[in-house]
């Protein structure tokens, strides 16, 4: 047994670390909120030539083939940086769905291009009856050609495909791949709260789309790909956590208040050792999920849950206490602290809340004990 | 990074789980003997089922694993540790007394002691054939351990102690202590302390029951009046005991913590039963959704605190010192289990006011957590001693202004 990441993982967080402490800083963040601008093009290049993206990815289809255990570290760095790419959706969504259930022809099709960085994929799986299983789900697909509305969709603006989930005309659910530049698809943006990430709704009007994985057999899949995508966003949640604390660590060593450091209060200091435990609590859970992701299938669905329900809980308790430490400034637009907050929410809407996830988890811990 | 074993691990599980077969019963799910934190007086016969338990573990090589052979362990690793202890609790085993010998005063010894002091305290300290006490508390001087005033003064080859100490667990079963006093009142508070091993059996030793919230007496008070110690029995130099104790409550913090990683996960076997037999509003509670999204919140906590007993114990094996991640596992494990138990006596209704192995549910399980409980936020290091842990040594916040530091130590405020 090893509880731990190894030497490799240390060297890629570094360099990670170094690329994205140059490249993808706060200022640069804001610069981009301003401009409304859909990604950090510059960034997703220098991420892409480094080999960053490909990390998952076997090499004989473009990728590193270094598995989870190297992917989620580049996954937590990124969300230590708030980077304004299109990881979640192409890497974590995309790339996973089309590893999880393509044929070897849809592999060699996209998973290059995502590895690349050229090709950008997202993730189509939710509608506006707030709904996602089999019998609430309204898109359709009939003789090859898909009808329906699908939304918060996020990067739909610049992705070139996405994996959608529809009922096939037996009114099972069913994965396809479909391409984002066709006649009969309408992207229209939505207004969020989080200013950076692009989120739209998409409508398919009898548009082509290809099936990935069995027919009928979408259910399965969906919830095996929100499993694997729940670890690498809990990574995610986790190093924007970790900013958050060094965030507020930083601020009341700083800040002199009454003649002697914030920090020096316990008010102030036991909160931020309580964002301390809560933050080294769910890395442990999210350490489990990376070894389940990396080697241990029969482990994801608990191993998930578990990383999903620890990161949400932590990210939301860091991102809002930071925010409390900093006082007034940190209300205000200029400072960092609410991208934190708006980051935090998105990744807590984008797979579902806690409360789904829960509930996920009693259910995989009832089909272990039966 | 890999949850499961290595093929020696797997072989010394297999080794392991043959010596356990061959000398322990297997727990029964549904017949819990109680989890009896801090329930009941230990009787001399629970102590001698504790002591032969660990005879026989330590005979057959299982006892203190980490230890090096010559002081009585197995010279093994700390992974074989964790395997060996997982494995130890899917058995019926008496309860252990031997955490503050082996926990806390074996490294301390280890740390400071003579080579003669480790060859005569830690064979028969890993062999339980000696139970340790720990002789730290007093009055006034609890949290703020350093306010102690139990004075000792040499004479000779000698040292005459005298005061009172307080809480001391187990007091009354122990043949040693570890016992921290002040031999200097005019040097400042944290220079003054001197560190010495007792044997409690010296004349001027008197132990008294102090009962407790839960009805039993696990802790004393102990009064000093002349006790004669040896200097031989002294720890490291006069006037550095304030390091030695230091080593001691690290030990603690750990032992707790590490100790508390499964201790959640235990009960939680029980919560799971428990709401799969109980009622909620005229249905099975465990249909109800909020009761199974709170069943899966502490599952997610517990299980947090599990790996994260592992991934610390990962971090020691490769040489790092214990940091803070002990403070977490306790400040966490201690919240988990008032919440969870008091969640527990809710799922029973009116009958969670029931008390007793002859309870209606899980033999009164989750009332005698509740009422232990809170003795596990305060003993050791209280919470707020953990978040000091944390904010101060781990995030590098500074200290509270203080008053006490730098002056002779009476001259140091009191509220008395
Ligand atoms: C069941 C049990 C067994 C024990 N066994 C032993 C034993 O075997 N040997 C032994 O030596 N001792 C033992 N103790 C004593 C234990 O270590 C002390 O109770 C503990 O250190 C707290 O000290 P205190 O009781 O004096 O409380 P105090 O230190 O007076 O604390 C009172 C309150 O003040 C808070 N507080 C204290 N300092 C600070 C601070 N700096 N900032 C903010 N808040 C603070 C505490 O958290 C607590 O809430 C035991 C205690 C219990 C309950």
């Amino acid at each position: 047994m090893n509880f731990l990441f190894d030497e490799d993982q240390d060297a890629l967080r570094d360099a990670a670390r170094k690329l994205l402490a140059d490249k993808a800083t706060l200022e640069a963040f804001h610069k981009h909120m301003e401009a409304g601008s859909t990604h950090d093009a510059e960034l997703w290049g220098l991420m892409a030539e480094n080999g960053y993206l490909g990390i998952g990815i076997p090499e004989e289809f473009g990728g590193a083939g270094m598995g989870a255990l190297n992917q989620v570290v580049v996954a937590e760095e990124l969300g230590y940086c708030l980077a304004h790419t299109p990881y979640t959706a192409s890497i974590s969504g995309a790339a996973e769905a089309i590893m999880l259930a393509g044929s070897e022809t849809q592999k060699q099709a996209h998973l290059p291009g995502l590895a690349s960085g050229e090709l950008i994929g997202t993730i189509a799986y939710f509608e506006a009856n707030g709904r996602h299983d089999a019998a609430g789900m309204q898109a359709q697909v009939k003789n090859g050609k898909l009808t329906g509305t699908k939304v918060p969709v996020m990067d739909a603006e610049i992705a070139d495909f996405a994996v959608v989930s529809a009922q096939d005309e037996r009114g099972a659910l069913s994965l396809y791949i479909v391409r984002l530049d066709q006649p009969g698809i309408k992207r229209q943006s939505i207004k969020t709260i989080e200013l950076h990430r692009k989120l739209a709704e998409v409508q398919f009007d009898q548009v082509e789309a290809e099936l990935l994985g069995g027919q009928g057999s979408g259910a399965e899949l969906l919830d095996q790909l929100l499993n694997r995508m729940a670890i690498l966003v809990a990574f995610e949640q986790l190093g924007g956590a970790q900013r958050c604390l060094e965030m507020a660590r930083d601020y009341a060593l700083e800040r002199y208040i009454f003649g002697r450091p914030l920090g020096t209060y316990q008010g102030i200091k036991h909160r931020i050792s309580d964002m301390y435990m809560r933050i080294e609590l769910a890395r442990s859970n999210c350490f489990f999920g990376a070894w389940a992701l990396n080697s241990s299938p029969e482990d994801l669905p608990e191993a998930a849950a578990l990383a999903r329900g620890a990161a949400c809980d932590a990210y939301e308790f860091a991102a809002q206490e930071n925010l409390h430490v900093h006082g007034g400034i940190g209300f205000t637009w200029e400072a960092n602290c609410h991208m934190f907050v708006k980051r935090m929410r998105l990744l807590d809407a984008l797979l579902g809340g806690r409360m789904l996830w829960r509930e996920r988890l009693f259910k995989a811990l009832q089909a272990k004990a039966a | 990074m890999d949850f499961k074993d290595t093929p020696q691990e797997a072989e010394f599980r297999a080794e392991a789980r043959a010596w356990l077969d061959a000398n322990a019963k297997l727990k029964d799910p549904n017949s819990s003997e109680g989890f009896g934190m801090f329930s009941e007086r230990e009787n001399p016969d629970m102590i001698k089922r504790a002591q032969a338990w660990q005879a026989k573990k330590a005979d057959a090589g299982w006892a203190c694993i980490t230890w090096p052979k010559e002081y009585g362990g197995r010279g093994g690793t700390v992974m074989e540790n964790i395997i060996f202890n997982q494995e130890e609790r899917r058995y019926e085993t008496p309860p252990n007394v031997f955490g503050i010998g082996i926990g806390m005063a074996g490294p301390t010894i280890m740390t400071h002691g003579t080579e003669e002091q480790k060859k005569r305290h830690l064979p028969p300290m890993a062999r339980g054939d000696i139970i340790w006490c720990q002789l730290f508390s007093e009055p006034g001087a609890g949290s703020d351990l350093a306010a102690l005033r139990t004075r000792s003064e040499r004479q000779g080859d000698e040292w005459v102690v005298n005061g009172q100490k307080v809480w001391t667990s187990g007091a009354h079963y122990s043949k040693w202590g570890i016992l921290v006093t002040r031999s200097d009142f005019d040097a400042p508070k944290h220079k003054g302390l001197t560190y010495f091993v007792v044997d409690m059996e010296s004349p001027g030793i008197e132990v008294r029951p102090i009962k407790q919230m839960t009805g039993g007496a696990n802790f004393n008070e102990v009064f000093f009046s002349d006790v004669r110690i040896p200097d031989t029995n002294r720890l490291d130099a006069v006037g550095n005991g304030w390091s030695v104790a230091i080593t001691t409550l690290m030990n603690e913090r750990m032992s707790i913590g590490t100790g508390m990683n499964l201790a959640p996960a235990d009960a939680f076997d029980e919560l799971r039963r428990l709401a799969e037999s109980a009622y909620l509003d005229g249905a099975p509670a465990i249909e109800n959704s909020l009761v199974r999204n709170r069943i899966a919140e502490f599952y997610t906590r517990l299980k947090s605190l599990e790996l994260t007993g592992y991934r610390t114990l990962s971090y020691i094996s490769r040489g790092a010192m214990p940091g803070t991640e002990s403070a977490v596992l306790k400040l966490a494990g201690g919240i988990l289990l008032q919440e969870m138990s008091a969640f527990a006596m809710e799922l029973q209704g009116p009958l969670g006011i029931e008390h007793g192995a002859d309870a209606s549910f899980n033999h009164g399980l989750f009332q005698d957590i509740y009422l232990g409980i809170p003795a596990m936020r305060i003993a050791g290091g209280s919470d707020e001693v953990q978040r000091n842990v944390i904010g101060e040594r781990e995030l590098g916040l500074p200290q509270e202004n203080r008053v006490d530091k730098g002056v002779p130590f009476k001259d140091v405020p009191t509220g008395a």
